[in-house]
């Protein structure tokens, strides 16, 4: 006999079908107004043969279905606004919600890139106005924002190196990558293309200056770094690596994911950068979005600037035009300007905090991250002895011994209710647990955090088993991701 | 924390960095500001933006209408603060949305397969020549006149720096349309793909049939671009394409001086390991439930590194669900109803007008004001607060005398009769 009739769960975490099987024929969510000129008729206008007869399978759906719908699913996500998200080299931090507001001003918001210049300055001042704080924090002397993402970013700054290699009469073969650095450096490198030479970091997971001068010759194009690279760690040695570079006429590129780590206490430009990207999303919180939208901003030192993308701001008889007459430039990367949307939130943060605010953001982001390792380095095993940066790296190498790894502890925190760290990456840390909690998190929430990860350890030490079939409470159990790669199902399709 | 830490002030923190490597001096950055200032700040910004105009600008960006829902829930905490959903179990809500955005493409598009979005319609097309290279093993494009102008030099760029060939193929000055006997003249055995737009830069519907039996009879993919999806809730779908790329600005994405907006790229089933980007996959978890994830991602650049197929991380989630939303908002019918007003409104602003081009056109078209140059006739609609249309001499400058102007169901009949007797 069954110990209850009906329901067992409330019905909104049951599953929720697809908007497909939601839909039935004839229902409506949208009005539009009443057509006041004209009806044209389509087949006259369009011809015939240009006509559809209807969207074979597109749903139809009234306005409550299709709010419901959606904001059911919204709730089987892990958010920022529901905890720590604590994903190192991602920088989940808090999105203020200023920053939504100010982005959807309607005159900015409405704003048509082809709108006349003069009456488009209030959207070209934010823009040069982001540009040259980025600047100042960078330590760079020009900025351009118009890459949509930070691997966007990085490929700009990679065809800056080539164009103006190129202009000096040769753009060189290779592009060196450090092994610790993110897969879309050198996916970006052969884009660019550039061949990608591989760089072994040392024991205290830092390039090591003798290493890089035996891979420099006069082939090699430029060197890519992260720094604080992705293991959480400055690399000490990067003034004396980029004399080497440029001594050789090579070009230091730096990866600014990790600029969180940096802002008001270093510049990549006095540290010998040439080139750079930040990813606004990351370092100045606008919101993740599920996946984007992002922003990638490249700096550059004055002798890459004429290779800029087109267009570039200038400033003319007291207005900002757009310039196109940039004959060294590599081009264009994006229509239009960028994602001025995300502009405005990065710019909303950064006058939020002001110069000294960012500083101080970028201390708190270091405490907490050392906060995180003071607590867990007695449970788990650190990767490297170096001091940490805003983030701190770990393996699984104690559990690993009772048959645990990375990933089966990344899924026993979902029963916390934390979203894991990193799992797997960098891929030099054997079993890597990649921790970032940024400076919007609280003690309290560190605490919960690092004393989950406590228990987990200890659970492995006595029910290995339960880490392993984990997670146990969350809406779907694991989920079988090796036969959806087989067998790609990637649309619905009616049976 | 600092004493849990070992350390004794927050400076210690960072007393490992080489001094050299240290600032100097404070940021040149002004003190931080409340909630209310920052406010005010973007708010004197927007007064010196065009307000309260009624606007005729297309051209690869559209003024339509955004159901207040799409607002409501891309402002939903759990999806805007959420992350790229590589733990499929905490993120369902995301990829169930993502599969949903893919199935509704591939519908729109009469495509099999299509990716959890791109950056834009112009990086799009750009991924989709890149797609086409993989596929065929050839590297020359070759590119309609009347592709979107921006497109096609983003297109320059990526191929450029990738040591392949971009030709461009002209447009009949009669029609507007692509000169396919100029694309025939073209074509040859190192072709990897013709890139043809479908409403073309000039707002006219391009004969996609013929285009890719020209194309495919040298081995050749043709690809489709498109910058007005509402077009596809009237217009045949290219389904004789290979790879349909395009952007999805006008379902709800507001224009935003040019982005953030969401591109898309659909191909057919068996090119599904060639598609750039992320894609979202049905499956099942341990119990036997229904669920989904990241799928394929063996294609891309966090497995594969040099050997990626592209190098994009990020996508467009949160713009993707906008579109995802109004889709379902305006469905079957509504979609269909929406692209009929666009056709009336801009059929009505074109009669009696001098359209320079012949070619049937969806809601966007090319006009030669006949009383005026089209520097005064834009100054002249300035003064009745109307944003007239894009000039083209910017990008043709054959076409100097002409505008492109573009209807959608936000212009009153009103302003559009006031447009009709300045370019008349």
């Amino acid at each position: 006999m069954p110990k209850t009739l009906g329901k067992v769960r409330p019905h909104p975490t049951q599953n929720e079908p697809l908007l497909f099987e939601l839909s039935s024929p004839g229902k409506r969510g949208y009005q539009l107004p009443a057509l006041d000129v004209p009806a044209t008729d389509p087949e006259a206008a369009l011809g015939a043969g240009n006509v559809r007869r209807e969207i074979e399978d597109f749903p139809e759906l009234s306005e409550v279905e299709v709010l419901r719908h959606f904001t059911r699913l919204s709730t089987w996500n892990y958010a920022i606004d529901l905890g720590m998200f604590p994903l190192g080299s991602c920088t989940m931090k808090y999105n203020p919600r200023i920053n939504e507001a100010v982005a959807r001003t309607e005159a900015l918001a409405w704003a048509h890139p082809y709108q006349p210049e003069e009456l488009s300055q209030g959207a070209m001042e934010i823009i040069a106005t982001l540009e040259q704080y980025l600047a100042e924090i960078f330590g760079m002397s020009d900025v351009t924002l118009q890459p949509a993402a930070g691997a966007h970013g990085e490929y700009t700054g990679i065809m800056l190196i080539r164009a103006y290699l190129a202009a000096q009469g040769n753009p060189r073969k290779i592009v060196l990558v450090p092994d610790s650095a993110h897969g879309t450096n050198p996916a970006t490198a052969v884009m660019a293309g550039y061949e990608v030479r591989t760089l072994a970091s040392n024991e205290h997971g830092m390039m090591d200056p003798a290493a890089v001068a035996a891979a420099v010759n006069e082939d090699v194009a430029a060197l890519m770094v992260t720094n604080p690279n992705t293991v959480g760690v400055f690399e000490e040695h990067i003034e004396e690596i980029a004399e080497i570079l440029h001594a050789k006429g090579a070009q230091v590129y730096m990866d600014g994911a990790n600029l969180n780590a940096l802002v008001g206490v270093a510049r990549p430009g006095d540290f010998g950068i040439d080139v750079l990207h930040a990813n606004l999303h990351k370092t100045f919180s606008t919101p993740h979005g599920g996946g984007g939208p992002g922003a990638g901003a490249v700096g550059v030192k004055p002798h890459l600037a004429p290779f800029l993308p087109v267009p570039r701001l200038k400033r003319e008889d007291g207005l900002l035009r757009w310039d196109y007459d940039r004959p060294q430039s590599i081009g264009r990367v994006r229509a239009f300007y960028g994602n001025f949307g995300v502009l405005i939130r990065a710019l909303a943060y950064i006058l939020a905090h002001g110069g000294a605010g960012l500083r101080q953001a970028t201390l708190d982001a270091l405490l907490n991250a050392n906060y995180v390792r003071a607590r867990l380095e007695p449970h788990y095993q650190i990767a490297y002895d170096a001091r940490s940066m805003h983030e701190c790296v770990f393996s699984d190498a104690r559990q690993e011994k009772k048959g645990v790894r990375t990933g089966d502890i990344a899924k026993r925190l979902l029963d916390y209710g934390f979203h894991p760290y990193t799992v797997s990456f960098p891929l030099i840390v054997h079993g890597a647990m990649m921790i970032e909690p940024t400076e919007t998190e609280p003690k309290a929430e560190l605490d919960a955090f690092c004393d989950a990860l406590i228990a987990i350890a200890r659970e492995v030490e006595e029910n290995p088993e339960l880490v392993k079939s984990a997670p146990h409470s969350t809406r779907v159990s694991r989920v079988d991701e090796v036969s959806a790669a087989r067998k790609p199902r990637v649309r619905w399709i009616r049976e | 924390m600092l004493a849990a830490c070992g350390l004794s002030s927050l400076e210690d923190l960072y007393k490992h960095v080489p001094a050299n490597a240290l600032i100097r001096e404070p940021l040149r950055i002004p003190p931080g500001m409340s909630e209310y200032e920052i406010t005010a700040y973007f708010r004197e910004k927007a007064a010196k933006m065009a307000h309260g105009y009624a606007s005729f600008l297309g051209a690869g960006v559209y003024a339509h209408y955004r159901p207040v829902l799409c607002d409501v829930i891309v402002q939903r905490g759990e999806f805007l603060t959420s992350y790229t959903p590589y733990q499929a179990e905490y993120a369902q809500g995301t990829l169930q949305s993502i599969f949903e955005f893919q199935t509704m493409i591939c519908q729109l598009t009469g495509m099999e397969v299509a990716n959890a979005s791109m950056y834009d319609g112009s990086t799009a097309v750009a991924e989709a020549a890149m797609m086409a290279y993989r596929i065929t093993g050839r590297s020359r494009f070759l590119a309609a006149a009347n592709l979107h102008p921006e497109y096609r030099q983003v297109l320059d760029t990526a191929a450029h720096n990738a040591r392949m060939h971009v030709a461009g193929f002209p447009f009949d000055p009669e029609t507007g349309r692509a000169d396919l006997a100029a694309l025939e003249q073209a074509l040859d055995d190192d072709t990897a793909c013709v890139i043809l737009q479908s409403p073309n830069f000039f707002g006219i519907i391009e004969d996609v049939k013929a285009a890719a039996e020209l194309a495919h009879r040298r081995g050749a993919l043709l690809v489709v671009a498109f910058t007005e999806a509402v077009s596809l809730g009237l217009l045949e779908p290219p389904r004789e394409a290979d790879i349909a790329a395009g952007e999805l600005q006008s379902f709800a994405i507001s224009p935003s001086y040019g982005g953030p907006f969401a591109g898309v790229i659909a191909t057919r089933e068996k090119f599904i390991r060639q598609i750039p980007g992320r894609l979202a996959g049905e499956t099942k978890d341990q119990d036997g439930n229904r669920a989904f994830c990241l799928t394929l991602s063996t294609r891309e650049q966090h497995i594969r590194r040099e050997k990626a197929t592209s190098n994009i991380c990020t996508n467009q989630a949160l713009v993707a669900l906008m579109a995802t939303v109004f889709m379902s908002v305006y469905g079957k019918q509504g979609l269909r109803e929406l692209a009929l007003q666009n056709l009336s409104k801009a059929h009505y602003l074109a009669e009696g007008l001098d359209l320079r081009f012949s070619g049937r056109f969806f809601n966007e078209c090319v006009v030669r004001p006949r009383r005026r140059s089209v520097e005064d006739a834009l100054q002249v609609l300035l003064e009745k607060k109307i944003l007239g249309g894009v000039a083209l001499k910017r990008f043709y400058p054959e076409l100097g005398d002409c505008l492109l102007v573009c209807a959608t169901e936000m212009n009153r009949r009103a302003d559009i009769d006031t447009l009709k007797e300045v370019l008349a």
